[in-house]
Parts: structure tokens; sequence; C-alpha cells
């Protein structure tokens, strides 16, 4: 009954407030009969006209109040007013339109900024992972966390465990495209990974349409799988999004396969597990087949138990792993390391978006204190129109909710403009699709982004409003204004907020340059890294047969003919096969030199690399001594290999690594050392490398096609691929990639970070060198007489400039100094991000402090120059 | 301007119980509403004027009275006020407790 009422009432309202123009002329016509009804009953009694309405109005009171009253019993006085002051505000804002629209522009690019970065913050670390429950799934790593795991001991730890509901594994012995796929249009590779068969029930990510692998299609062949399924990406752009594609027999590695389903589009395993790549296909993994890669190739993770947590789930895994290694040492060492699946995936980018959050922060700061002067210098303007407003009996906190609601208006005005931009900022940031970042393609404004930005502009307008709100509404009630409409003191108190503004600008913008110059020259530094390849005019290109290879003296045939071929093409200066690619591929085995014998646990890794005769020269990677492969290392010569410095050192210390044999893979001879090759990252130096001869084994998983060009590897692509053809006519080839596109995205993660903080810096440069652009002009023109005077006095035009100048130098210095002792003390956050400077590089600081007392003596000199041409007898006339 | 002690003569909330109760006999417009308060009370309450307008809003947005536009004895266009089901209640609810109310005041003066 109540409840009926307060709703009835509601909608009452709602109606009164849609039509309140129309009510009021109404409640006017109404109150107006009743003072006619009035003034005739007076006149009946024998009143004059004129006496008997003047009567009646005093017997009514004041009828605009009365009007007033009533209407507040329609709409709440705080909305009223608030409407009234809006009303204002965009009356004002429409007065000085061009101030008003560079305001909107720089609350837009500073609340575009945020919003961009909230949007990537959000997309990489706050949004859950795209999974069922993603909050009780856990990652285990092997040793460290992102060693694979023996697929043997992942059966064990998967049966005896009691902390995971279940566990699930990918093989992380998959190679872009290493799948080809015909039978549906042209022969086609493709990336596919081979999951176990419970993959998609433990991430609790079911099929858009169709099936999940049944248990026997889980249980095949490893080499041909019976059953696939497609990702969301692949099968719109294959077979655009076609849904009778599922029960489909295709070919793939010339084995039959039948498409079994698609995944969501949500689901996207590249963004979460292998950033920069795209993954096409899922295959079943079965883990019986003996005849699946050995060694450390399972990645997996695992369902906490409802009670369970990562620490009590180590715990046990610490125990199951001793117990296995004692139970099996034959296998590979086991040290489970589990950690929560969203730290595994994003943990790497957190230190950078933290520090991309912190610096879009200082952005807005700077932002908020430029707003703030200009506001301030728009409100002195309007000090009058204050002083009359209180006079009519404004209060202060009237007046200073005006001026309020005039910055939150600016600054929503700003959002909206800010908006548009993050709009189309996450979308170029969501197809930077070769970025080495995780979750990038999520990257939009969504609901809570926009929940972000309207907090963000109604906080920014408060904080940029209320300084100045404060500041002029105390001055128009205290009654200064009179005398600060004129002379040289005006505004003495002003001028120190609005220095104070200026210098923390100046200290802002300070931090964020140092920032990004110590991250520029890490950036500049990671490029000057000798890669121990030469990534300029290297290009690769897939090149495995569409037939399989059987015997060895076939694959030497093979070979022999594939690298002629491409030899013959014009402008290739050398080409060579390898398996893998530097900054792309690995793969490790334990090695030893022949009789030493480490202990378990202490044997050196090293990444094995499958090459042929030509890669070293194709790639770029010197060698140092000794010989490279030739055509004549071939299945029936003697066993070689090449190693590189490092692990050459580390087998064979203070000797001649030339003719000393590797215990592994059943023995080899070296016979050459080549310079290391960073693998995993250029700031990371590479380890153990050693080079396979491809001849002599079919221990590999790929065959990319290295070739050195003398013109743009593009042009080439067309003619290898026609001299190719003579050697496999059915050889599915795809576009080259070049070693610089490896290196390229080797860097993206840091290239994205130094691009944002780099615009960040020179956007905080602009507004301070704005800043203190405004402030100096204002306080020329605050004192042309001044400068008239001492003009008329015989001060030299010079004379005006410096000190102008000097003025400005003073701000600038006491903000650098301010900035540059916050810059060191904030730059250590950095620390992981720096790469061959320290936090404290001496040029980065001078650099930059130089660089900032440029701009701030260009941006004085202006309104300075402009003060030297003050024709002193105007200056004085003006007044 | 607004210095007339009548309002304050009043006790909160009295206007809309008087206001309630004079539309008792029918419909009513302002103009009229007001004489009658003042002629019931030989002249004793005399309400500002004005003031009765707001509290006919407030009671109408409250649903306790429904105006409907009508022409008055003059043919003038005049707005006519009529209690509601849920006015009729509000006001047996609101002359019972000032009976109460003006009984214990009555009481403490030593009237009754």
């Amino acid at each position: 009954m109540r409840a009926g009422g307060s709703w009835q009432r509601f909608r009452r309202r709602l109606r009164y407030w849609r039509d309140h123009g129309e009510r009021h002329r109404l409640l006017w016509e109404e109150m107006a009969f009743h003072i006619e009804s009035t003034v005739d009953a007076l006149v009946a009694e024998g009143m004059s006209e004129a006496e008997a309405r003047a009567a009646a109005r005093r017997r009514f009171g004041n009828m605009t109040h009365k009007a007033e009253e009533s209407r507040f019993t329609w709409i709440a006085r705080w909305i009223n007013d608030g409407m009234q002051d809006l009303r204002h505000a965009f009356r004002g804002m429409r007065r000085d339109a061009g101030f008003t629209v560079f305001m909107i522009m720089i609350a837009g690019l500073g609340i575009g900024a945020s919003a961009t970065v909230f949007s990537v913050v959000n997309a990489m670390l706050l949004r859950p992972l795209p999974f069922r429950d993603p909050g009780s799934l856990v990652w285990m790593g092997n040793i460290d966390s992102w060693t694979a795991t023996q697929p043997e001991h992942f059966s064990d730890l998967r049966q005896l465990n009691r902390s995971f509901t279940d566990m699930a594994g990918w093989s992380a012995f998959y190679f872009p495209g290493d799948k080809q796929l015909t039978g549906a249009g042209e022969p086609e590779r493709l990336t596919g990974v081979p999951v176990t068969g419970n993959f998609f029930a433990v991430l609790g990510v079911a099929p858009l349409i169709g099936r999940g692998f049944t248990q026997e299609e889980s249980e095949g062949k490893y080499a041909s799988p019976s059953a696939m399924l497609m990702s969301h990406a692949y099968w719109r752009r294959r077979f655009g999004e076609d849904a009778s594609v599922v029960g489909r027999k295709l070919t793939l590695n010339n084995k039959p396969v039948t498409v079994i389903g698609v995944l969501p589009e949500s689901f996207d395993f590249a963004s979460i597990f292998a950033q920069g790549t795209s993954v096409d296909i899922f295959i079943p993994w079965p883990l019986s087949d003996p005849n699946k890669p050995r060694g450390n190739t399972m990645k997996v993770l695992g369902r906490l138990r409802a009670g369970a947590t990562v620490n009590s789930a180590q715990a046990e895994f610490t125990a199951l792993g001793k117990q296995l290694a004692n139970r099996h040492p034959e296998r590979n060492a086991l040290e489970p390391h589990l950690l929560p699946l969203a730290e595994r995936v994003s943990g790497r980018v957190a230190p950078a978006l933290f520090v991309l959050a912190c610096a879009v922060g200082v952005v807005m700061l700077i932002v908020c204190a430029n707003l703030s002067n200009l506001q301030m210098a728009r409100w002195s303007a309007r000090q009058k129109e204050m002083a009359l407003r209180a006079a009519l009996g404004a209060g202060r906190w009237r007046l200073l909710r005006q001026m309020l609601t005039e910055s939150v208006a600016l600054s929503c005005c700003g959002a909206l403009l800010g908006l548009v931009l993050a709009i189309a900022a996450t979308r170029q940031v969501a197809q930077l699709r070769a970025f080495n970042l995780p979750l990038l393609e999520s990257v939009r404004v969504d609901g809570t982004a926009l929940l972000f930005t309207l907090l963000a502009a109604v906080g920014a307008g408060v904080v940029f409003g209320l300084l100045p709100a404060w500041r002029v509404s105390a001055l128009t009630l205290s009654g200064e204004l009179q005398d600060g409409s004129r002379g040289s003191s005006g505004g003495r108190r002003h001028a120190w907020v609005r220095d104070g503004l200026v210098v923390a600008e100046l200290a802002f913008a300070c931090i964020l340059l140092v920032g990004a110059g110590l991250l520029i020259r890490s950036f500049v530094r990671v490029l000057e890294v000798n890669p121990g390849f030469q990534p300029e005019r290297a290009a690769a290109m897939r090149v495995d047969p569409s037939f399989r290879i059987t015997n060895a003296p076939q694959q030497n045939v093979f070979l022999d003919e594939l690298l002629q071929r491409a030899r013959s093409v014009p402008g290739i200066a050398a080409a060579g096969i390898t398996d893998m690619l530097p900054l792309r591929d690995d793969r490790s085995w334990g090695v030893s030199g022949k009789g030493q014998i480490y202990q378990r646990g202490h044997q050196p890794e090293a990444y094995i690399r499958v090459v042929s005769d030509g890669y070293f020269e194709a790639a770029g990677i010197r060698l140092r001594r000794g010989r490279a492969f030739t055509e004549m290392d071939r299945w029936a010569s003697e066993r070689v290999v090449v190693v590189n410095e490092t692990m050459a050192r580390t087998l064979w210390p203070g000797q001649d690594p030339l003719g000393q044999s590797v215990a592994t893979d059943g023995g080899r001879r070296v016979v050459g050392v080549v310079a290391d090759v960073r693998h995993t990252a250029l700031e990371a130096t590479g380890g153990l490398e050693m080079y396979l001869p491809m001849r002599q084994t079919g221990d590999y998983a790929a065959m990319q096609l290295v070739v050195r060009t003398t013109l743009p590897a593009d042009s080439l692509a067309a003619g290898l691929r026609v001299a190719l053809r003579a050697v496999d006519p059915n050889l599915p080839v795809k576009e080259f990639q070049t070693f610089q596109d490896l290196v390229d995205r080797a860097v993206s993660a840091r290239r994205f970070l130094v691009m944002l903080l780099g615009g960040f810096a020179v956007f905080a440069l602009v507004l301070a060198s704005l800043g203190i652009y405004a402030v100096i002009s204002y306080s020329v023109s605050q004192r042309v007489q001044e400068i008239g005077i001492r003009m008329a006095l015989g001060a030299s035009a010079g004379d005006v400039q410096r000190r102008i100048v000097l003025r400005t130098l003073g701000l600038a210095v006491t903000g650098l100094a301010v900035g540059l002792a916050g810059a060191r003390a904030l730059s250590n956050a950095l620390g992981s991000m720096l790469f061959g400077v320290t936090s404290g590089d001496p040029l980065t600081y001078v650099g930059m402090g130089a660089l900032l007392m440029a701009v701030a003596a260009a941006a004085g000199y202006i309104p300075a120059w402009r003060a030297s041409r003050i024709d002193p007898m105007a200056a004085l006339r003006s007044s | 301007m607004g210095t007339e002690k009548s309002k304050a003569d009043l006790l909160p909330g009295t206007l809309d119980m008087l206001v309630l109760k004079t539309l008792t006999r029918g419909h009513l417009h302002g103009y009229a509403i007001a004489q009658l308060i003042q002629q019931l009370s030989d002249d004793v309450l005399r309400v500002e004027e004005g003031s009765l307008y707001p509290a006919l809003q407030r009671l109408e947005l409250n649903g306790l009275i429904e105006g409907t536009w009508g022409l008055s004895a003059n043919n003038r266009r005049a707005r006519f006020y009529q209690l509601t089901a849920e006015g009729r209640k509000h006001l047996s609810q609101e002359s019972a407790r000032y009976r109460q109310v003006t009984g214990a005041v009555a009481r403490i003066m030593g009237f009754a």
C-alpha cells in the first residue's frame, strides 16, 4: 500500500517534471484567478480598482516566491539548482568558446589516455580469464614457471594428486604451420595444438557447434589424429562460418581427419597461452601412444578442488614430485611449480602495466593542474559577475557549487572526446596481433571502462575546479576584488597559487620525461644488442614436403634438390634449412661431453637446432672455429656436431673444443664453433646451443628454408615458390617471415611500453610548456603598465625580456629540482624494465632536464618578446 | 514582505488539514478555499493566501486531492479541487491526531 503510494507519487513527480513549463503557466493562471477574485470582492465592497488590486496582492504575498515554492514540490531543490548551474555553465562556455574548446581538448586527451590505459589494464589484469571459474585454475611449471613437463609425469600426477578435480595439458611441441590441411581447396599450412582429451572440459569451454573429443579419439595415434576442433577465427577465415563444415572429412598431414566442432569466439588460445601467434586447430594428444614426442613436452594446468589452495596444492605436488623422481630415475627431472593461471598469463606484464597506470595518473595530474590554472585565469576575469551574485545573496557554498558544476561539465565534455579517442586507441591496440602481449585482442572500452571514464571525468572536474573555485569565492566574499581590477599587486596570492601549479606541472612532466627517457635508452640498448645472427635481409619459409619421408637417403636427396633449386633463384645469396627459428622456437636436451658425468639435476641443458649446410651463412651466424656443415655431412658419413661458444666453454673449459665428442644423440664429434645466438629474448643471453646436421637425423618437427637475399624478400617469394614446385608440386608454401619480424616481435612488448610512455611524456611536456606560457603571459598582461613605466624610464627591450625570462627560468628550475628528485626516487620502480642503463643514468637526467629547461625557456620567451614590444605611451594611456 | 504573522500562527501541517477539511464540502477553487477557512474561523485564521498554492500542489502530488479545470461562477477559468479516497482517509487520521494533540495541550494549560 505504502510502496504503491510512493511509486504513484514518483510517477506523478516525473510527469510534473516532464511538463513543468506547462504546469508553471497553469499555476500562474490559477494564482491570477485568485487575485482577480479578491479584487472583484473588494471592489464590490466599495474600494477603487487600483486600491483593491494593491490590497489583493498584499494579501496574497509574493507570487514569484509562491510559484517557486510550488515548483519545489515537483522537483527537488538541488536538481533545480543543479540545472540552473548547468545552464549558467554552458552559457559561460559559449561566451569564451575558444578557451572552452582548448580546455575540453586538454581534458579529452588526458581522459582519453586514462581510459585507454584502463582498458588495457582491465583486459590484461582485472577482467577474469574467459573460462569457467578462472580463479580455481592453476598453472603447473616444472623447475621454473615456464618449463614443460614430461607426459608420463603428468599421467602419474593426475592419478595421484588430491588437490585438483582434474588436470589437463597441451603439447608445447607444436610449431606455427606444422600441419597441412588438404581436401578443402588449396593445400594450406595450419598451426595445430595437440591437447589432452579433457582440455576443454577442464577449462570449462564448450564448443560453439559440434562436440569435444571422445575417449576413443584421444587415445589414437599421435601422428594421425582422427578428429579436430577449429578455432573460431580460422572457421571464419577459411569456411566463412559455415556450420555444415562440422562432420566433414578433410586430410591433415596426409591422414583423414573429421571436423568435430568449432570453438567459441571468446576462446582465444593464442592470446592467452601463446601470444603473438595464431592457432587454427586443436587435435587430440594421445598420451598412450609411444610414438609421441618424448621429453618435457607438456604444458600443464589443473582445476583446484573446493577447499584446496595453490599453497596446499604446491605442498602436495612437491612431495609427489620427489616421490615420482625416486620411483622413475629414468625420467626427466620433476619439480612442480604451481601458480594461479591468471598470474602465469599476465604476471609478466603486470610491472609494465603498473608503470603505465602510474604514468597516466601523472598525466592526469598535469592535466588537472593545467586546467586548474586556466580555470583560475578565466574566473578571475569573471570576478565581477561572482561579486554581483554574492551581493544578491548567493552564499559561498552556492558560488562554489556553481563553479564546480562548471568544471565538471567541462571535464564531462572532455570525457566525451576522450571516449572517442579511447575507442579509437583500443581498436588500434587490439589489432596489434603480432605483439607479444597476453589478451591484447580483448582490449576494448567496455562497461567498466565507461564507468571508469565517468568517474575520471567527475573526479577530474572536482579536482581541477576545487582550488580555483575556493580561491575565487574566498576573494569575492572578502571583497578583495575591489582593488584587484588594476595595478601590479592585483593577484599576489593568486600568483602564488598559479606559480605553484606550474611548478607542480613541470615537476610531474620531469618525472615522466626521465621515466620515458630511461625506457627509450633501454629500448635503444636492446636494439643494439648483437643477437648473434643478422636479421637484415634474412627470411624464412616453411618447406616441409607434402609427402612423407620414409628413409634417410630419400631425405638427403630431397634436401640436396631443394637447396640447389633455392640457391639458383636470382637474388638469393645463401640458403639453408633449420627446424627452429631464433627468438621463436625452442627445445632443449641435457648434454655432456664424452666421459663427463654430471649429478642428477646438474647436467647442462643445450638448445638443439637441426640445420643443413648453408644455414649459418643464410642466418648470418658467425663461424668462430673449425668448419660449418657441408653437403658431405650425410647420413652415411661421420656423425658431427657444431656447438656455440658458451657450450664449448661450459663442456670443455680451457680446452680445444674441436675434435671433442659429445655423448648426446649417440655421440658426435665437434667440428665447429659458432657465435652465441639469443633465442628467448634479446635481453637474455642464449645459453648452450648445439647444432645437428639435418642430413644425419630425423628428429626435427619442421623444415624452415632460411635465405639471405640481395633483394627485398617479398619480391623473391613468388620466384622461390615456382622453383620449389619442381621439387614437390604439392608443397604448400606461405609468405616469408623475415628475421626482422622475429626481432620486432621479440621487442614488441617493450616497444608498446616505450611508445605509450613516450607519448605521455611528450603530452606532459606540451602541457607543462602551455602552463608556463599561460602563467607568464598572464603576469605580463597584468603588468603592462608597470612594464610601460619601466620602459618610459629607460629600461631597454632587452632588460624587460631578461626579467621575464629569468622569472620563467626560476619557475622551471624549481619544477626541475622537485621533478628530478622525484624521478630519482621513483625510477627504481622501473627496475626490471631497464636494460643496459641504471635507474640513475646521469645522461638521461641531464638530457631530460636540459630538454625541459629549453622548452620552458621557449614558452617563457614568447610573452617576454611580446612584452618588450609594448609601446610605453600606449600602455600608460590605456588605463 | 512576508512578515504577516498568520503563517506562524498555525501549527505545522495544520494548513493541509484545513484545506482537506474544507474540501469535504465539495469541488472548490483556491480562492473559495481561502475564503471558507477565513469565514469558518470567524476571521481568526488568516492564511497568507499565496501559501495556499504550494500546499495545494503538495497535496495533489501526494494524491490526496485532485484538481480539474472548470468555470467559476463569473465564467472565469479556475481550477477546482476535490478530495480523493486517499485524501479522505488521510483527513480522518490527521484530525484524530490533531484532536489528541490539542486535547493534551488543553489539559496542560488547564482549559479542559
